[in-house]
């Protein structure tokens, strides 16, 4: 099986960071991955993306054109994106962000008011990590490896920072719509 | 009894030069120097393109023939990646001041442990008489035929006065070498660029004003008139900047 | 086996750069392949390397010439516009037989081009580049792993034929991460007799030259050198075989290209299309001798390019023109999707869905 995930959102959000640390889980789940950024001026401020697959068998192409996964973090991605999901895809929306609603009705949709919960946890810079952990709950990639994985892309200088990032995907990750 | 010796650092290979022309003195005066340090077996020169493009032939040391103008890169990776080695190039006012003038500048401001031989004699000689950026107003050359006219191509480069006012480099100093006393002072600035990098004091670069009595159209000794005459008053000789005495000062 | 990490394609050159021995790298900034540089910048001074930021792409390249010279192994890498700036220095590298490495992590152009992948490069690296008779040996890496490896096997060649070698990527191979195992690195060391270190006195001296003024010396020279290259041309070709022991049609692609043909291979084969690919590994020596005996059992090419077709004129004269050879083609930074790819493959097998 093959799963392409296709993160998006503004440059400083932190989607790169986050598809690293789901294709880390993929990896530890003992799967194939890879790991594309979009790449050039749009990531000093504009908009960012990333590709990330998941696959049983060796990767082909890198570039997730079609997603089974999106995560979108701001309107423009929601916008740009939508239209280019398969059939059956999930779809994970800050809805902090982005006001509207998916208006495709053959995907699974799923809300999180990622940046809202961040910023009044204390940690406003990891909504992504907080939509991460949904992401991995409700398709399965990456969860049985969390820490492990966030081990590997929270770098020693920065080791302060892996409590909160964990408690931000945990938060995600038990997040239920009300 | 010996009255004349061929310093060891020069092959045997007869020279390709010009009759009257001062390269081979310049030459022999970096075979000197080298002897006299005693550094040849860890020499490495680097050639330029023009007329010294096969002085590989002449220094007995190890020797790379390099691009057009990017003997100061040459010597760098050289440098770097053999800092005990002794490395110099040698090269002309058409390779080092016009189309190796970035590698030039570059390699003085980074301050480059190497030493460069830089010989102008204010015309391209190898290609048979073109402007060179060093030609004096005026100067009637196979690409100026008029004369070099400073208002369509520019003033010459004064390379030493330039060079000067970076902070990198070690030590700046142009000589002459078109009477004796000139050629006894050219081979004491040569040694000392050579010392200089011995002592890991950074880029030396000696200029050395010359002639060219074939492309200048004159005779050997007509040729040395004009480098007094017409060369070194725009071109005076002199330090231009010493480290070492900027820092007794 | 090496615990698995990810890593960014041009990450993992620079890492196999150094466990292959290189000690000495010099570069100019451009993207998309400064993460080379940023990467060597930080590792070499702390293992006595040399990092230098060159005053331009000319400089760098005659940097790697002169520390090429020295017998040292030497790299320096860039982006297609930059690769163009280094083809003097790597002509002369050629025509003084030193062994050296240049990454080229391509972008679209001509000019200025964009930053987006591309293979536009293909003429310039497989065919000579600079000025006169010579060649690189051009690598052409798939994955992250290969990127790795092929930087390993790159210096090795070099060496063995005293010939620089180009490691051909691209900007998505470049910047996309993948598992990568770095390479435990055998090399016994090289003697070159012929480097330039000083002759501390017990030998003539060497030089390092490229300049032949007598035509006799420099036809035999040139000679000489092609004979190395039909060596290299006999023993080094690499490339992968997918798919093709019942294949009728054959896709012919190589780095990214060959990465999204193999979805579309796939996909040809589920609609009942027999079509395998051939993925040149080395674009030089070019893999001719697999083409002309997949031409003896398919019945037509399909040469899959973000260029306007540059390696299907190989995969013609490869093949003789005895099958037709379609392009399947994106450009200017634009990759093709494995659909695009697919109905390629349909077109050419007459076997297009109502």
């Amino acid at each position: 099986m093959t799963t392409r995930i296709l993160i998006a959102g503004f440059g400083g959000q932190g989607v790169l960071f986050a598809g690293k640390f789901l294709a880390y889980g993929g990896l530890m789940d003992g799967k194939q991955v890879s790991w594309l950024p979009s790449y050039g001026p749009e990531m000093r401020g504009g908009t960012a993306n990333c590709s990330v697959i998941i696959s049983d068998d060796p990767v082909g192409s890198p570039i997730v054109s079609k997603p089974d996964v999106l995560m979108v973090m701001n309107l423009p991605s929601l916008d740009k994106y939508e239209a280019a999901a398969v059939p059956g895809a999930k779809i994970f929306v800050d809805s902090t962000l982005i006001e509207r609603k998916v208006e495709r009705a053959d995907v699974s949709t799923y809300y999180i008011p990622a940046t809202r919960m961040a910023q009044e946890s204390g940690f406003p810079t990891l909504a992504n990590m907080m939509m991460m952990g949904k992401l991995m709950r409700e398709t399965g990639l990456g969860g049985n490896h969390i820490e492990d994985a966030l081990k590997k892309v929270v770098s020693a200088k920065h080791a302060d920072l892996f409590d909160v990032n964990l408690k931000a995907i945990r938060m995600g990750y038990d997040y239920q719509e009300g | 009894m010996t009255v004349f010796e061929k310093p060891k650092s020069l092959t045997d290979a007869p020279l390709h030069y010009c009759p009257g022309c001062t390269h081979g003195i310049i030459h022999r005066l970096v075979a000197e120097a080298i002897d006299e340090l005693g550094i040849e077996g860890k020499c490495i020169g680097v050639a330029p393109v023009g007329c010294a493009v096969m002085a590989y032939d002449y220094f007995a040391c190890d020797m790379v023939e390099a691009a057009h103008g990017r003997a100061p890169a040459v010597a760098t990776g050289l440098k770097r990646a053999m800092p005990e080695n002794i490395i110099f190039t040698y090269q002309g006012d058409g390779d080092l001041a016009s189309i190796g003038m970035a590698e030039t500048v570059h390699a003085a401001t980074r301050n480059e442990n190497i030493t460069v031989i830089f010989v102008n004699n204010a015309i391209y000689g190898m290609t048979g008489g073109q402007m060179a950026p060093t030609s004096l107003p005026g100067q009637v050359t196979q690409t100026s035929p008029y004369g070099r006219d400073v208002k369509t191509v520019g003033y010459p480069i004064r390379v030493c006065e330039m060079l000067a006012a970076l902070d990198g480099p070690a030590y700046i100093e142009r000589v002459a070498v078109n009477n004796v006393k000139h050629v006894k002072a050219a081979k004491k600035a040569i040694k000392r660029a050579f010392e200089n990098q011995v002592q890991g004091k950074g880029f030396s670069l000696i200029e050395v004003v010359s002639s060219c009595p074939t492309n200048w159209g004159m005779t050997p000794e007509k040729a040395l008139a004009w480098v007094e005459e017409k060369m070194i008053p725009y071109y005076p000789l002199g330090v231009y900047k010493d480290k070492d005495k900027e820092v007794e000062a | 086996m090496q615990e698995k990490v990810l890593m960014k394609g041009n990450e993992a050159i620079a890492e196999a750069a150094i466990l292959a021995g290189c000690r000495h790298y010099f570069g100019y900034p451009i993207t998309p392949q400064t993460e080379i540089a940023a990467y060597m910048a930080k590792r070499m001074p702390k293992i006595g390397g040399t990092f230098l930021q060159a005053e331009s792409e000319i400089s760098a390249i005659n940097m790697v010439y002169g520390v090429a010279g020295a017998g040292f192994r030497v790299m320096t890498s860039s982006s297609s516009p930059g690769v163009s700036l280094k083809q003097e220095g790597i002509s002369y590298i050629a025509g003084a037989d030193l062994p050296a490495l240049i990454v080229n992590v391509q972008r679209g152009g001509p000019g200025l081009g964009g930053i987006q992948p591309s293979q536009s490069d293909y003429f310039q690296a497989t065919k000579g580049g600079g000025h006169g008779d010579y060649h690189l040996i051009v690598l052409a890496p798939a994955s992250v792993q290969e990127m790795a490896d092929m930087t390993v096997k790159a210096f090795d060649l070099a060496d063995k034929y005293r010939m620089p070698v180009m490691l051909l990527a691209d900007g998505t191979m470049g910047q996309m991460m993948e598992p990568v195992a770095l390479p435990e690195v055998k090399t016994a060391a090289v003697e070159k007799p012929w480097a330039v270190t000083g002759t501390q006195m017990k030998r003539k001296h060497n030089i390092i030259n490229s300049l032949y003024l007598n035509p006799e010396q420099l036809e035999r020279t040139n000679f000489e050198r092609f004979e190395r290259y039909r060596k290299v041309e006999r023993d080094e070709v690499l490339y992968e075989s997918y798919l093709m022991d019942d294949a009728e049609y054959c896709v012919v692609a190589f780095g990214i290209a060959a990465r999204v043909s193999k979805n579309a291979v796939k996909a040809a084969r589920e609609a009942g299309i027999k079509v395998g690919m051939i993925r040149p590994i080395t674009l030089w020596p070019f893999p001719t001798a697999a083409l002309a005996e997949a031409a003896e059992r398919v019945k037509g090419f399909l040469s899959v390019e973000l260029s306007m077709g540059q390696m299907i004129e190989d995969v013609r004269l490869a093949t003789s023109c005895r099958r037709p050879v379609a392009l399947c083609n994106r450009t200017g930074g634009m990759i093709p999707t494995p659909e695009e790819v697919l109905e390629a493959i349909k077109k050419l097998s007459g076997g297009c869905e109502a």
